[in-house]
């Protein structure tokens, strides 16, 4: 089974105080930031390396092929997913103001036609932009199927086909799809049996986890070695035309900083109402 | 300036994997922890999972590679991500009791003694310091007499990090005559009969780890437990402090750094006179300070060990780190404190706590004056 992981690097969320926008609003600064997966990403990308590994002797037995457009940089990102266990990585080159969803899609439809995989997992939005629409555009383009927010995945024939479950705000959706398709992933996909792939035993149960697996130390330098091959949008044949405009940011407002203490449940409510203005 | 001068692409990856353990799993115990003075043993299992336990430790004894260098790494995103210094030292006592293991032991005592420890199984700790003395290594009085093919151990061991929940205990015992040629280091285990903790001693700092008084009545350890020579053991001892003070000057230089990242952020928020308290140049200057020594503690103690990496005599240098380190530490924490004005005295702030955990450094591992004693040694006065 071969998967398809795209994965973006973006400004670790719990440095957001350091984003800036730029002096005409048009752009965000990158300078200084310290950068991370996109957490949805990750997620993706350990549902991938669990349907491609024996769970229980972690012989891999499928290939990860992860993907990440962006700056020389976000080769780290691509190293990260590499030290978890991923088999090789593309690097796209490219800076980020040139991207949208549209520009991605079209990328990631391009080395498709290359790899050939059998899946191709996105995250289900970039923590930074938070569009959510790549994974679909995506499926649109290729003509694949496309299964969103995926919470448990199992397949039994080494990836032809695959019994998806789905989390619905009315309750679970159970779809069956064949190969090559399209996924993304909700949270639940970490779960300790949300994955079966027919090689790890039934019975076997990951760790609990809020994210990805760790990389170890191990893993972190044998991803030194592994391939990385470096493209450009015109090796691709894909011109970096995006399809939306960003016509302005705005951080959000500064936190005021000041603490009003009151006496009574009735104070906070007049206070609630008369100077936070929030009832 | 807020990592080392020798890191590479592959500590940066590093850093990342042990700060999102240190945020899930202790940051948000790390109060109740240091409060209960104890943290879960689950938390040596979990940590070996992330495979942060073998880190720094050759593969054959089931530790996942690396060096001294990223020892260190994880070692500061423990303690500025997860918060809980006493935490972080409790986990990390394998760190002085396994090395004579991994240097100079058996092949049988690696696979018995420390594959468990790395898989997260067993604890382990160090046991040099008596309550007739910890300074003076070399008049230890702990006896280990030999009797076919056991020895007979006799004596106590005080201040033991981890000592209380120790499965085993990396011991300093005489084997022969006075002085440091007659000591001997020994795997005790807990289940051998006449060990017990005497007691868990209640500390100014380090809360979450457990700090324990061991004593030893007529304790027969079998000789295969012996690590290296007989009457070898002062060499392992000594070569085993050096890595214990590179560790311990880093530890100072990751809880004065975050000592100065609680505060950046208290001063930025904290009002005084109608503005900030980032908006008085007192304040700024302090800070600045504080910078200042944290990166130069930074500086020598990365420089220590990329010498003692290459292969260079460390010995003096490790002290000299961790003086330097324990000075900015403990300034920097007082600083601290200072800036965080009441609130700091109070137990609900990082910084009280850290002003606490400080004061240990300039006396554990060997105290400031006997570092000063080594680098007049070395320093051939
Ligand atoms: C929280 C904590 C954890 C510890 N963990 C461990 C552990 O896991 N394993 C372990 O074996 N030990 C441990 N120790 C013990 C520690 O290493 C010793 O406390 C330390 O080496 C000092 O020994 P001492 O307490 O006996 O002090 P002493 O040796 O009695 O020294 C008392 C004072 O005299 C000074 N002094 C002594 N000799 C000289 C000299 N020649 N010249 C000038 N001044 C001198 C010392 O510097 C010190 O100021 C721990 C200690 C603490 C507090």
């Amino acid at each position: 089974m071969k998967i398809l992981v795209p994965v973006k690097r973006v400004a670790d969320p719990d440095n957001a105080n350091k984003v800036k926008v730029s002096g005409d609003g048009t752009k965000v600064t990158s300078d200084g930031l310290e950068w991370k997966m996109n957490p949805f990403d990750e997620w993706s990308l350990e549902a991938a390396l669990r349907l491609t590994e024996n769970g229980s002797s972690k012989d891999r037995v499928g290939e990860v092929v992860l993907v990440s457009i962006g700056p020389k940089d976000a080769v780290q990102t691509i190293r990260q997913g590499l030290a978890m266990g991923a088999e090789r990585g593309i690097l796209v080159e490219s800076d980020d103001d040139s991207l949208d969803s549209h520009v991605v899609a079209q990328v990631i439809a391009a080395i498709a036609a290359e790899e050939k995989p059998d899946v191709i997992f996105f995250g289900k939005q970039s923590a930074d932009g938070d569009s959510n629409v790549a994974g679909t555009k995506l499926a649109e383009m290729l003509d694949w199927p496309l299964v969103n927010y995926a919470m448990a995945i199992s397949t039994d024939d080494e990836g032809k086909s695959f019994t998806v479950k789905r989390e619905l705000d009315v309750g679970q959706q159970t779809l069956k799809v064949q190969s090559p398709c399209v996924f993304t992933s909700s949270d639940r996909i970490l779960q300790p049996e949300s994955v079966k792939n027919g090689v790890t035993p039934a019975d076997f149960a990951y760790p609990e986890s809020e994210g990805g697996r760790y990389a170890s130390l191990k893993g972190i330098m044998k991803a030194k070695k592994k391939p990385v091959d470096e493209k450009s949008l015109a090796d691709l044949g894909v011109e970096a035309k995006r399809v939306n405009e960003y016509v302005k940011f705005d951080l959000p407002p500064a936190r005021s900083g000041s603490t009003t203490f009151v006496e009574s449940v009735e104070e906070l409510v007049q206070k609630l109402h008369s100077d936070a203005k929030v009832l | 300036m807020s990592t080392y001068l020798f890191e590479n692409d592959e500590h940066r990856t590093l850093r990342q994997q042990v700060r999102k353990f240190a945020q899930a799993r202790i940051l948000p115990n790390a109060h109740e922890w240091e409060e209960a003075e104890e943290f879960p043993l689950e938390l040596y299992a979990q940590a070996a999972e992330a495979e942060i336990l073998g880190i720094g430790y050759p593969e054959e004894v089931g530790g996942g590679g690396g060096d001294l260098s990223h020892v260190l790494v994880a070692a500061d995103e423990m303690v500025l991500h997860g918060k809980s210094v006493g935490t972080c030292v409790g986990l990390g006592s394998h760190g002085i009791a396994l090395p004579p293991i991994v240097k100079a032991g058996t092949a049988e005592q690696k696979e018995r003694f420390a594959k468990p420890v790395l898989a997260g199984r067993m604890v382990s700790a160090l046991g040099i310091t008596e309550p007739g003395g910890g300074s003076d290594v070399a008049s230890l009085r702990t006896k280990a007499v030999k009797d076919g093919d056991h020895y007979v151990v006799n004596g106590s061991k005080t201040f033991i990090t981890s000592g209380c929940r120790a499965d085993f205990v990396t011991c300093a015992v005489r084997t022969g005559g006075e002085g440091h040629g007659g000591i001997s280091m020994l795997i005790i285990e807990r289940d051998t009969p006449g060990f017990s903790v005497s007691k868990k001693l209640h500390k100014m700092g380090w809360w979450a780890s457990d700090t324990a008084e061991l004593s030893f009545e007529d304790c027969r350890v079998p000789v295969t437990n012996l690590i290296g020579q007989e009457n070898q053991g002062f060499l392992i001892i000594m070569q085993n402090f050096v890595t214990e003070r590179l560790m311990l000057a880093a530890q100072c230089v990751s809880i004065a750094e975050l000592a100065y990242r609680e505060t950046l952020a208290y001063v930025r928020e904290r009002q005084a006179f109608g503005k900030k308290l980032m908006g008085f140049q007192v304040t700024r200057h302090k800070l600045a300070d504080m910078r200042t020594r944290i990166a130069a503690a930074r500086a020598l103690t990365g420089e220590c060990v990329t010498r003692f990496l290459r292969g260079e005599p460390a010995i003096g240098e490790a002290a000299m780190a961790k003086n330097t380190a324990t000075d900015a530490c403990m300034w920097v924490c007082d600083q601290a404190v200072q800036l965080h004005g009441g609130y700091g005295y109070m137990r609900e702030y990082v910084v009280e706590r850290l002003f606490r955990d400080a004061r240990l450094y300039p006396i554990g591992g060997g105290t400031r004056e006997i570092m000063n004693e080594i680098i007049c040694k070395t320093s051939g006065f």
